[in-house]
């Protein structure tokens, strides 16, 4: 029988088996940033540790970082103090840093592929959920928590229960203005936000092929909304060009990259390889999506209306009820009646150039509604300097829009990015749990056309509608 | 680590499915660089009022679960972000054991716990115990007609006893390996460490780009 993408670089990894079906694994790469690390650090201190290879382990600073103008004067002490004591945990153990300023600092799930260190075949890690975006280049990447980002700095290796294996097929080509956001949306909304769990996806389909790198690392960041470890994408020509294409510092090179590209052309699954569940989705049905709810699972298609507690399938009456209040929405009303107040185009999900392009395409020539607040943040410093070749930033700001610099920002609300109680907020980020984007403020997830039409209209847009609405 | 062998201690409830980990310790107290000082932020956005006052419509702080130490839930317990600050904030709140149920739905299983929660839980020596939603069910309504509620929970014989007018033992089932880390308290990086020499061995024949 063939093996999946997952399966063989499963096996390429396996240093031993231990008891119960766990693996020692071996980690190619270890992402670090500031907020999940300091104590794996004082951990190796504590015990007099030293990293194992400090050259696969890279760094940078995102969840805390300001994004105004002022960024590099931390105003917050506690923040600083988590910035600095990365930086000071780098030099310690001679970690590689992009450090606030630094030009290839940015959100760590989109540096990674940016510098070539994210690569087909290679298992990657972080102490952060979203790690899973990886898996676009068909790496094998999950999130780990403090404690395993100890174990992986002092031993290059994780203990691992072997997940199982999901095969998502998206048929069918995706209609205009529907993203790979919502293609993932989609997916979420039908297998809830635990529907993966003990698993990993891997994406597949004549939607998934047609796909840029930007929008597949979309699909994959979000499989851990649906409760997976993992999502992956196999390589393809898309994934060569995107290593290729320019220079990245970590990717191989001349004969490096011709023996890498014979290997990576042995990863896609077999034909016969077979996956413990299979779902197949019609990506030319899928339509622009949006979340009602607290969890990326309560979620609907924009012209439907908000479901009432006793008519939503698979959810316990109170669930809705405790979502609804928090929302502050009433059953059967539809979005596009209701009023944004904040839009955020930024996160790892869809802060990438091709998400800031399609969301100036709409913002262009047009300005924002007076009462709404619009927040433009790229993915990295990279990125920023890319829309600004491409006079993008110019039409964010004529629109309206702050034009901020690289960080998680909004999407978690750890730096001064945050949503005021009761604030309503179109955003392309990944959770819309309570309290996330700041405490009480309530969250909608779209793709970057619907957030951006929203600013425009100041309430929810069909976006298959734009621009005659 | 502190290892786990027996605990006895108030049960309390929380009637909520998919309790993601931004609920259990948001966001401002993730800037902290030490790995103490989360328990009285555990729940923060629910627990407190605005003003900092303990919020009384919140079921964990009904006075009748006073200094409880487990806590019974619905599933998916833990899901979202990976911050295992989330456990440490449990664990310093007090609680030793959290109970969800895994939930069977057609073809699909609903896990008890978030994966990454899971194994978070287990190398801070939180128990974390699974049911079947039948039996939570029953233990929701032990909770709920008997004020003070104790339970006795037993790794090693794997088990729980709920000490209402009948007491009632369920059995739980976990990973014998995770079981053995639980009750020795061992230290998981001393535990690889164990096979350094695979780990080298294994590092000496490895090509990044050969299959």
């Amino acid at each position: 029988m063939g093996k999946t993408l997952f399966e063989k670089i499963w096996a390429k990894h396996m240093v031993r088996e231990l008891s119960d079906g766990l693996s020692l694994l071996y980690i190619d790469r270890h992402l670090v940033h500031e907020v999940t690390s300091p104590q794996a650090f004082d951990g190796l201190r504590l015990a007099g540790r030293k990293i194992r290879v400090p050259e696969l382990a890279f760094a940078t600073m995102d969840h805390n970082v300001p994004t105004t103008e002022d960024r590099l004067d931390i105003k917050d002490p506690i923040s600083r103090n988590q910035v600095e004591a990365l930086k000071k945990n780098c030099e310690d153990f001679g970690v590689k840093l992009f450090g606030l300023g630094d030009e290839h600092q940015g959100i760590v799930h989109v540096i990674g592929p940016e510098l070539g260190i994210t690569l087909p075949g290679l298992t990657i890690v972080c102490g952060d959920s979203h790690t899973s975006t990886h898996g676009a280049f068909g790496a094998l990447a999950f999130g780990i928590g403090t404690s395993e980002v100890e174990h992986v700095l002092v031993t290059q290796t994780l203990v691992q229960q072997k997940p199982r294996t999901y095969k998502v097929e998206f048929t069918g080509r995706l209609a205009p203005h529907v993203f790979s956001k919502d293609m993932v949306l989609k997916l979420i909304g039908t297998i809830g936000t635990a529907g993966g769990a003990g698993h990993v996806f891997e994406y597949c389909g004549e939607a998934v092929r047609s796909l840029s790198m930007e929008a597949r690392m979309s699909i994959c960041n979000m499989s851990i909304e649906a409760g997976a470890r993992a999502g992956m994408i196999a390589p393809d020509d898309t994934t060569l060009d995107y290593i290729t294409r320019q220079e990245r510092l970590y990717a191989p090179k001349r004969e490096e990259l011709e023996r890498a590209r014979a290997y990576w052309q042995t990863l896609p699954s077999d034909g016969d390889a077979e996956f413990d569940q299979t779902l197949t989705i019609d990506a030319g049905s899928i339509v622009p999506q949006v979340t009602w709810g607290t969890n990326p699972e309560m979620v609907m298609d924009i012209d439907q209306p908000v479901p009432a507690p006793d008519s939503a399938t698979g959810y316990s009456r109170t669930d809705v009820e405790n979502a609804l209040a928090y929302m502050g929405l009433e059953p059967g009303v539809k979005l596009t009646d209701v009023d944004v107040e904040v839009v955020f185009i930024g996160s790892c999900t869809n802060s990438r150039i091709e998400d800031l392009r399609r969301a100036a395409a709409i913002l262009d020539g047009r300005k924002k509604a007076d009462h709404v607040q619009l927040l433009v943040v790229p993915g990295s410093h990279q990125v920023r300097l890319q829309a600004e070749a491409e006079g993008l930033d110019w039409i964010f700001k004529a629109a309206g829009a702050e034009w901020r610099y690289a960080g998680c920002s909004m999407c978690l609300g750890m730096n001064p990015d945050q949503l005021l109680p009761q604030q309503r907020c179109a955003s392309t980020s990944n959770r819309n749990f309570e309290g996330r984007q700041g405490k009480g403020g309530r969250t909608h997830l779209v793709n970057p056309e619907m957030a951006a039409a929203a600013a425009v209209a100041g309430k929810f847009v069909d976006i298959r509608k734009w621009p005659d609405i | 680590m502190k290892p786990f062998t027996t605990h006895t201690g108030i049960v309390a409830t929380l009637n909520r499915a998919n309790v993601d980990t931004d609920a259990i310790i948001p966001k401002q107290f993730l800037k902290s660089i030490k790995r103490t000082g989360y328990g009285p932020n555990a729940f923060f956005d629910w627990r407190y009022t605005p003003d900092g006052d303990p919020e009384m419509s919140f079921e964990l702080n009904q006075p009748r679960f006073e200094g409880r130490s487990i806590l019974v839930t619905r599933n998916n317990f833990g899901c979202g972000s990976s911050r295992e600050h989330a456990v440490w904030a449990l664990v310093q709140d007090g609680y030793r054991v959290i109970i969800a149920p895994r939930k069977e739905a057609g073809d699909q299983r609903l896990p008890a716990f978030a994966d990454i929660f899971r194994i978070n839980a287990t190398k801070n020596g939180l128990l974390v115990v699974e049911f079947s939603e039948n039996e939570v069910n029953a233990i929701f309504n032990l909770v709920n007609t008997h004020t003070g509620l104790q339970a006795a929970v037993d790794l090693e014989k794997q088990q729980v006893e709920f000490q209402g007018a009948l007491p009632t033992i369920y059995h739980f089932d976990i990973e014998p390996r995770t079981k053995e880390q639980l009750i020795k308290g061992l230290d998981d990086i001393e535990q690889t460490l164990l096979y350094e020499a695979d780990i080298t061995r294994f590092e000496e024949e490895y090509d990044l780009f050969t299959l």
